[in-house]
């Protein structure tokens, strides 16, 4: 290949599926390398302090499309302090400098400022993507900055940031000229929008394939858009309380009839049962819904719209489905390929309607299904033996069962053989979160078997470092491994020091760490950021001294090419 | 399953980081929630959010050897996305400010005040609606809405008989009183009426032989 021109070179890494197998052309030679960073179109950071913005720009000058990402996943129970880190700024800027032909923004679990939309929007003259995931730090001023001034914009999806409201302006902000949208997702700003600048934007938005309105929007708006998208592929509705007029949901109804494209339906902010009957003429196309922003729909009104729901693949629901709604959902989506069932309330020793015979009937009609996320309070081994039997085809499961350490709810023995089940029938399994009463065994298991996982959760589990050793060793895939509230000390975190650096990062909060134990890992492994967390929270009682040492309340560890970060608070010290 | 539910105290004993003490006591909170909760069944998934954390930081109040309830619940547990955690916060709340003002309407109505929601029920058809009589401020307003409201439901075929205006020929609207009498619709002034409406019911006009008279003779001996 060495004879080829540059161009067919190229031309041959355009065929290249993804970042991983650029990355390993790249090492190939120098020619390789070049031809390789100079063509690299779209970059994935995974660790926003994994290596310096400077150095990605320069390295790939031509990208059009970058990702990154910021706070530990364990950010979103709110177990990383506010001004941590994930700050967006040196990205944008160092994309400013160095790579003006950016097209597309994606960030997940990053500090955004309005600042740094602002110099986003009038940086970049191509920009058409902007993709912000559990983000915070900017208002709707900077929301106003991107509608201003991105004149070619395509996309502008917001999904579960906290966003301040500054007022309905910012809608306002798209220029007349802006006839490009595609895809708009607002589902996350609180405030109001302007009816009328909605309604103008979308009738000039011909291309707008996926609408994600807020709870503000009343259904009259609703159904005033839907009359002038047909081509409409993805909806979030605004809110769909009973405004008692049934002239409405009849607008509604007809509106929803004319959106023959329509395949994924969210938000029912508020939704009242009674606008349900008005939208089951669209359930039967659908193949996405997420009813779990409703908490006042109750079982049967559920189970009653699911039921007409025959091509689903992707179900989002609140537990007030219940076990016999779950059931309805088996026997109606054969399709069913990721089911999510979230708490209708965090009660740890309360009541969930949804127990483990729901999750059986489930892996009994949806053969399909892949991707589980579910909450409940109580599970048993037997049940979860069957469901790995019938789902043998799960890449991701995430089991929480909402009471820390509670066993078996039939024979009070821990849920080890349950989830050894899980993990010895589902090869593919690559993400699994783990709940109940667990012993060191449920770990043996999964070093054993969990050969493909990339990503474990582990919370009030195990009973000794045997239990963390056992996946350290044997997960030989591990990339991203959190661990809360279990007994793992410091012979767990040095048993494999090598295996940090094959993986993006370490989280372990409330074990048995130590900082002695965290300083030796730091000095055998200097490629790594060994990030100590202790915050003194006036409200947590100071933990009895165990045997002496001083634990270390959060730790953070992952590898890096950029050295400690110079962003860090003073409670956090890199060691 | 019979024996978790009663073996609380033991299963809560396993497992929590820290030592036997602070799990025990973690295990006798979790059994007094329990107990709480029992007396407090649930009735449907919406009712069980309101008040449930009450019952136990009332209880450790109450007695100072117990840690605070919200220790109970560690910190980001269970691991649910804080934007979930407050968009269901803000539902559940108004989902409870709804349910304690519709309790309160039919004692509100004479004051003038705000709204009067009842709900109403058409013989046949699939749900219960809900009208603020206080929009209308007639009879006619409330049967023409009435009709409105119900056109959907018209069984096929049937549609211009079954919502002919109220005290038509194949419907009648009735509504319960204060008093939990089944009255005719009409026959009292508007203002009475809304003030002591709880609810309505459109039936059958076949169904409804034997009301009229009561109606008037109720009001006849109260006046």
């Amino acid at each position: 290949m060495t004879y080829f021109p540059e161009e067919v070179v190229e031309h041959i890494f355009s065929f290249l599926p993804g970042q991983h197998d650029r990355n390993t052309v790249s090492l190939v030679c120098k020619v390789w390398y070049e031809i390789e960073r100079l063509s690299r179109r779209t970059v994935f950071v995974g660790n926003c302090y994994a290596v310096r913005p400077e150095r990605v720009v320069l390295r790939f000058p031509n990208m059009r499309a970058l990702t990154v990402k910021g706070k530990p996943h364990f950010a979103d129970f709110n177990l990383v302090p506010p001004d941590w880190g994930g700050y967006a700024a040196p990205w944008i800027e160092a994309a400013a400098r160095g790579c003006v032909g950016l097209e597309e923004l994606r960030m997940k679990r990053m500090v955004v400022t309005d600042e740094s939309l602002e110099l986003l929007a009038k940086t970049f003259p191509r920009f058409r993507a902007l993709i912000l995931i559990s983000c915070e730090g900017f208002s709707t001023d900077g929301l106003a900055a991107i509608a201003s001034h991105c004149k070619l914009l395509r996309e502008l999806d917001l999904q579960e940031n906290e966003v301040e409201d500054r007022g309905p302006r910012w809608l306002s902000c798209f220029p007349d000229s802006c006839t490009s949208l595609v895809s708009l997702n607002f589902a996350c700003i609180k405030g109001e929008v302007n009816a009328g600048s909605l309604e103008r934007l979308v009738a000039r938005s011909p291309n707008l394939r996926s609408l994600r309105l807020n709870r503000s929007v009343p259904v009259d708006t609703l159904s005033k858009i839907l009359m002038r998208t047909p081509n409409l592929e993805d909806l979030g509705t605004g809110n769909l309380a009973d405004d008692f007029q049934t002239e409405s949901y009849i607008r509604l109804a007809l509106a929803f009839d004319k959106c023959k494209m329509l395949r994924s339906l969210s938000g029912f902010w508020d939704a009242s049962p009674f606008c349900l009957p008005f939208i089951y003429p669209v359930c039967a196309q659908l193949t996405g819904l997420n009813l779990s922003y409703a908490p006042t729909l109750d079982s049967s009104d559920l189970t009653k719209m699911i039921s007409h729901c025959v091509k689903l693949q992707r179900l989002w629901v609140l537990d007030c489905i219940a076990d016999k709604g779950l059931q309805v959902v088996a026997s109606s989506c054969k399709d069913l390929q990721e089911l999510r069932v979230f708490p209708s309330d965090f009660y740890i020793a309360g009541y969930s309607p949804v127990t483990e015979e729901g999750l059986v009937a489930i892996s009994l009609g949806c053969q399909k299904l892949s991707s589980l996320l579910y909450f409940c309070h109580q599970m048993t081994n037997a049940a979860l033996i069957t469901i790995a039997k019938n789902c043998p085809n799960f890449t991701r499961f995430r089991l929480c069962i909402l009471e820390p350490g509670k066993p078996d709810a039939m024979t009070n023995q821990p849920l080890d053989e349950g989830f050894g089940a899980i993990v010895r029938e589902c090869k593919g399994l690559r993400r699994l979160s783990i709940s109940g009463l667990l012993t060191d065994k449920v770990f043996m298991y999964i070093g054993t078997y969990a050969k493909e996982l990339e990503m474990l959760s582990i919370a009030f589990a195990g009973d000794s470092d045997a239990g963390m050793m056992h996946v350290m060793k044997g997960c030989k895939n591990l990339r991203k491994l959190e661990i809360r509230d279990s007994p793992f000390g410091d012979a767990a975190l040095l048993e494999n020091v090598a295996k940090y650096e094959t993986m993006r990062s370490l989280w372990m909060s409330s074990c048995n760490v130590t900082e002695k134990g965290c300083q030796v890992l730091a000095s055998k492994m200097p490629m790594l950021n060994v990030e100590v967390i202790n915050e003194l929270d006036e409200n947590n009682e100071m933990d009895e001294n165990h045997g002496g040492l001083p634990k270390v309340d959060k730790l953070y560890v992952y590898r890096t090419t950029a050295g400690g970060r110079d962003d860090a608070p003073n409670f956090v010290k890199i060691l | 399953m019979a024996g978790a539910d009663v073996d609380v105290g033991t299963e809560l004993r396993l497992g929590l980081p820290g030592g036997g003490a602070e799990a025990a006591k973690a295990a006798k909170r979790g059994y007094e929630d329990t107990i709480d909760l029992k007396l407090t069944l649930p009735t449907g998934g919406v009712q069980k959010d309101s008040g449930k954390p009450e019952p136990a930081a009332e209880k450790a109040a109450a007695d100072p050897e117990k840690p605070p309830a919200p220790k109970a619940q560690a910190v980001g547990w269970p691991p649910v996305r804080s934007y979930r955690r407050n968009a269901m916060t803000v539902q559940s709340v108004k989902i409870k400010k709804e349910e304690e003002a519709e309790k309160e309407q039919p004692a509100a109505t004479a004051g003038g005040n705000g709204s009067a929601f009842v709900k109403v029920s058409m013989d046949g058809a699939p749900y219960l609606r809900k009208v603020d009589l206080k929009m209308y401020n007639t009879y006619k307003d409330l049967s023409i809405a009435l009709q409105k409201m119900f056109s959907t439901f018209s069984a096929t075929g049937n549609e211009g008989k079954m919502v002919e205006a109220v005290n038509g020929s194949d419907v009648v609207t009735t509504y319960e009183d204060k008093d939990g009498d089944w009255m005719l619709v009409g026959d009292v002034p508007w203002e009475m009426f809304v003030a002591s409406c709880k609810r309505l019911r459109i039936m059958k006009s076949s169904e409804a032989i034997g009301l009229a008279p009561r109606a008037k003779d109720k009001y006849k001996n109260k006046s």
